[in-house]
């Protein structure tokens, strides 16, 4: 047998005429048994052997090959009385009405006149012959307008009340869903059976099929209507055995089971002379089999059971859904060289590195094929076999032979029977390249490139600083890895998606990997003024980064020479190197504009040196764009960047641990004074708030425009408090050491808000549920606990309790109320925004953007004639512009504007 | 007198609307050759469309359009006239 190669042109869909049916066939299938009684499979059962090979070293007697090899083959049940395909009954019915039902022509007027004296027809109407001739001019280039012409003709000939070829009268069909049809005689509701259909549709001739949508060549009209049912190959629908010895069949071999019972027995009635009703009922049910074959979820008609209950999986359950074939086995599929499991942080792994558990490292293995250069290396891999690392678990010989390193008896012979050209698939090492990745697979950097590390331990591990892409923390979350096997694809993989190259996203062309909580909070404690650190502690720090060179002339010299922190810093950032910027701590009482920064929250950079200003969020952070670390990256490349986040950042973290960070009770305590300062505001504030309520039951409160008086009342209420917790929270700010931990961590970006502070110190403020006080619950009041109608801030959910102090029972219900209000809005949010993001992929993913800048879709329609009208790519611009004046003065003379 | 005389206003002089042109035959199939494509790929605007029919724009004509990107540079495309 020659096997030549062939190459798809194109794919004709088409109808399965009757007669393709049974030349396709190895023969018709009759017996509704399948096993005889020593269990073999009878012939002309629904298993005959004809249909395929299933067990194991038989040969197929209709094409001579073994399992595996012969595709299977079809048979064919020949149905006693033709039934509807429940797939094109909306065809039928079109068809039905569009054409006579006396001689089966298309109902649109003929362009020399109709010679019925009864059909009328206006001027303007399509004639049969235009709406040919214009279906055959549009048909090949405008095949969407030839849809549309279609429908319109279709419409048009259902209107026809009189044929004008033949002048019979027409009835008007009504369908009953799912597949059963009736035709409105003057004595009233007639049922169509399918052989008058079939009648009917093979009157239709070509040309007028043509014009209903139907290609003749390939599909007629009462092709729709089935007289012979194939039968699939049992390689399509295997049957299983339990261990009992038990067989278990498909739901497809169950289905053609029951159609063939049902068909023999039709059979049989009609030879024996049935009553009609008998036949008829037969024949129904004949029709629900065949349907439910098709499709066991037709609205209208109960699913087919299986006989435990569960409805039947049949020929469209295959196809349809999630876990169908198209989504859940082409579009989808499952891979071989993966591993999940649980992630942990390593901040001592670079951020091109994961960890990859011993375990796994023994089982994914990558093809080397063996060369002189790494010989020795493959042999001891060989050797060491597939249990110790690192090892090997395979080895392809050069003629394509594979052998498992499981079952060789003597490794260390095979090991000196290698030569180059074998191939050695060995265990995962140091320094391979494998791409990770974390669900939901939202842009492209939740997949990346990264150095495996082995190591031991059941975790992948990695960089607290990659989290961000991914998405990931580690309260449970799981990773997957992939290990590319071709040299293409692991240099594809090194040069475009290892993690040093996606520190810049193409969202925004920011960094998206950067320090965040411990890494800004070590950074600030470390450039921050009062940092100074004697040589050993400065040795210390800088012991956990690569950093060789000399650590320069101290910043104070007597009594004691000590570093700064700043100038630690400066040890990495290049010697030509200028920034101006401000800080995040540069807010409120502590912002700066110029150089002249009495709080240190300028930051200066010239010639590499930070003389001034700490680094915070806004300079190093994560997601922050135009900072230090953006410009660094931009303009000393990426592999910098990775230097930086491998020694500067990790200098941070030493740096932090080695002064300690923590944080107490009495970062968010405040001094009586203060306390009394805020009961006062309350004081102040109640009166103001039952000030508009007064004037509310008074009628004299001043309506805010387009609202109601109530509403106002609200807002003003709601106004009112607001500013009571601000004010309140600012009487905490002022009152709490700027320099205590958790006021650091807040100024600095590092973790927490003002907002947060001002909750643990100071009061807590209203709850709202969707945006209003708390006020449904009980009869107009939320708890027993208040009087009806109270409208006073207390029981509409105001707290004016602290994290710090506590909260009363009530005010406790009420945060509870608000805190469940969040909850359910980031379930509802994640799953509607998920289901958003699907749809616009699947709308966007064909566009591609051309070798000459334009964006065009695989059809060539031009979406763009030069991407984003600047052809900029964003991940390398400066965000999102295609370069920044200001940013190029500033590195060129070191001073901006 | 008609209880509602259609405005006559001219879409061209809003100043939303960009600048449109007719390219001349010479001109389009450069452009066309340039960016290597027909015309039917370009996207397309009816000739119904109100600039279109100021224009006096025929079915198979191609119109330039220059406007103002929103990063402030002069963007170039181009739209194929159909029937419609």
């Amino acid at each position: 047998m020659s096997e030549t190669e062939k190459i798809i042109k194109g794919i004709q869909f088409g109808l399965l005429s009757p007669d393709e049916i049974r030349k396709m066939s190895v023969g018709a299938i009759k017996s509704p048994d399948v096993y005889d009684e020593d269990g073999t499979p009878i012939e002309g059962s629904v298993l005959d052997p004809r249909l395929g090979v299933i067990e194991p070293g038989q040969k197929c007697p209709v094409c001579g090959n073994p399992m595996g090899v012969c595709p299977g083959h079809f048979g064919h049940i020949e149905l006693v009385r033709p039934v509807i395909h429940v797939g094109f009954v909306k065809e039928i019915y079109d068809t039905l009405k569009a054409t006579c039902r006396n001689c089966g022509r298309l109902k649109l007027r003929p362009e020399k006149g109709s010679t019925c004296e009864e059909f009328k027809s206006e001027e303007e109407e399509l004639t049969l012959e235009k709406a040919y001739r214009i279906l055959k001019a549009i048909k090949k280039r405008y095949p969407l307008a030839a849809k549309r012409l279609i429908d319109h003709v279709k419409k048009t000939a259902a209107k026809q009340e009189v044929c004008p070829h033949c002048c019979a009268k027409q009835y008007k069909i009504k369908i009953e869903k799912p597949y059963t049809f009736y035709e409105e005689r003057k004595e009233g509701l007639v049922k169509l059976l399918p052989t008058e259909i079939r009648e009917r549709l093979e009157k239709i001739p070509n040309e007028d099929a043509e014009l209903l949508g139907f290609d003749p060549q390939y599909s007629r009209p009462e092709w729709a209507v089935l007289t012979v049912l194939p039968v699939p190959p049992i390689t399509i629908r295997p049957s299983i055995t339990i261990e009992s010895g038990m067989r278990a069949e498909d739901d497809l071999t169950h289905k053609l089971v029951d159609i063939i019972r049902i068909n023999n027995r039709l059979e049989e009635s009609i030879r024996s002379g049935a009553p009609q009703l008998i036949v008829e009922d037969l024949w129904d049910l004949l029709q629900y089999h065949v349907a439910t074959y098709f499709d066991n979820e037709i609205p209208g008609i109960p699913p087919a059971k299986h006989r435990s209950g569960r409805p039947l999986r049949t020929l469209a359950q295959r196809l349809k859904g999630k876990e169908g074939r198209f989504r859940g086995n082409l579009s989808g599929k499952r891979v071989d060289f993966s591993a999940r499991t649980v992630v942990s942080p390593d901040p001592n792994l670079s951020i091109n590195e994961v960890g990859v558990p011993i375990y796994v490292a023994k089982i994914l293995t990558v093809p080397e094929r063996v060369t002189k250069f790494n010989i020795e290396r493959l042999r001891q891999a060989v050797i060491n076999g597939p249990d110790k690392w690192p090892g090997a678990n395979y080895v392809i010989r050069p003629d394509g032979r594979r052998i498992d390193l499981r079952y060789v008896k003597d490794r260390k012979e095979l090991a000196a029977s290698l030569t180059p050209g074998y191939i050695v698939e060995r265990h995962l090492v140091d320094g391979d390249i494998v791409l990770f990745n974390r669900q939901p697979s939202l842009h492209r950097i939740s997949m990346m490139a990264h150095k495996v590390k082995v190591l031991p331990g059941k975790t992948f591990r990695l960089n607290l600083l990659v989290c961000p892409p991914y998405n990931a923390d580690f309260d449970g979350d799981e990773m997957n890895l992939h290990v590319p096997q071709s040299e293409e694809a692991i240099a594809e993989a090194r040069e475009l998606m290892l993690v040093e190259k996606n520190i810049l996203t193409p969202r925004y062309g920011g960094p998206i990997i950067g320090a965040g909580q411990d890494f800004i909070s070590g950074a600030y404690l470390l450039t921050v003024k009062t940092t100074l650190l004697t040589k050993e502690e400065a040795y210390t720090i800088l012991g956990v980064s690569d950093y060789i060179g000399d650590l320069g002339e101290p910043a104070i010299l007597a009594p004691n020479e000590y570093y700064t922190g700043k100038q630690i810093v400066s040890l990495f950032l290049p010697k030509d190197f200028n920034f101006h910027g401000t800080a995040k701590i540069s807010s409120g009482p502590r912002a700066c504009k110029t150089e002249d920064c009495p709080h240190d929250s300028y930051i200066v950079i010239k010639k590499g040196i930070l003389l001034e200003g700490v680094f915070d969020k806004n300079a190093i952070g994560n997601q922050q764009p135009e900072s230090i670390l953006h410009w660094l990256i931009r303009e000393y490349g990426d592999e910098y960047g990775r230097y930086l986040m491998d020694n500067l950042f990790k200098v941070f973290i030493r740096y932090a641990e080695m002064r300690g960070f923590t944080m107490t009770l009495d970062d968010i305590t405040i001094s009586e004074d203060a306390k009394s300062k805020t009961k006062e505001l309350i004081k102040q504030h109640e009166e103001v708030v039952n000030d508009y309520m007064v004037k509310y039951n008074e009628g004299k409160l001043e309506p805010i425009p387009g609202r109601t008086l109530e509403e106002s009342l609200e807002n003003y209420i709601l106004d009112t408090l607001d500013k009571l917790r601000n004010s309140a929270g600012e009487i905490a700010a002022q009152d709490l050491d700027p320099f205590n931990n958790v006021y650091v961590m807040a100024r600095t970006g590092a973790r927490g808000s003002v907002l947060n502070i001002t909750q643990m110190a100071a009061m807590l403020g209203q709850q709202t549920v969707r945006g209003e006080r708390i006020s449904r619950g009980y009869l107009n009041r939320v708890l027993p606990h208040f009087k009806v109608n109270d409208k006073s801030p207390e029981a509409r959910g105001f707290v004016y309790s602290s994290f710090r102090s506590g909260l009363n029972p009530i005010e406790m219900f009420f945060h509870a109320a608000g805190g469940r209000e969040g909850l359910v809005d980031t379930a509802v949010k994640t799953s509607q925004s998920g289901y958003m993001q699907r749809r616009l992929i699947n709308a966007l993913s064909d566009i591609r953007v051309e070798y000459n800048g334009m964006v065009r879709t695989t059809y060539g329609d031009v979406i763009q004639v030069i991407y984003g009208d600047d052809g900029v790519d964003p991940m390398r611009s400066a965000h999102g512009k295609t370069f920044d004046v200001n940013r190029i003065i500033e590195r060129v003379v070191g001073w901006k504007r | 007198m008609p209880s509602s005389r259609r405005k006559q206003f001219d879409p061209i002089t809003h100043e939303l609307v960009p600048k449109h042109e007719v390219l001349p035959l010479e001109e389009a199939v450069k452009v066309l050759r340039e960016l290597g494509i027909h015309p039917q790929k370009l996207p397309w605007i009816k000739a119904s469309d109100p600039i279109v029919q100021q224009l006096k724009a025929k079915p198979g004509d191609i119109i330039k359009i220059e406007r103002i990107s929103p990063f402030g540079t002069k963007v170039v495309t181009y739209r194929f006239v159909v029937v419609g």
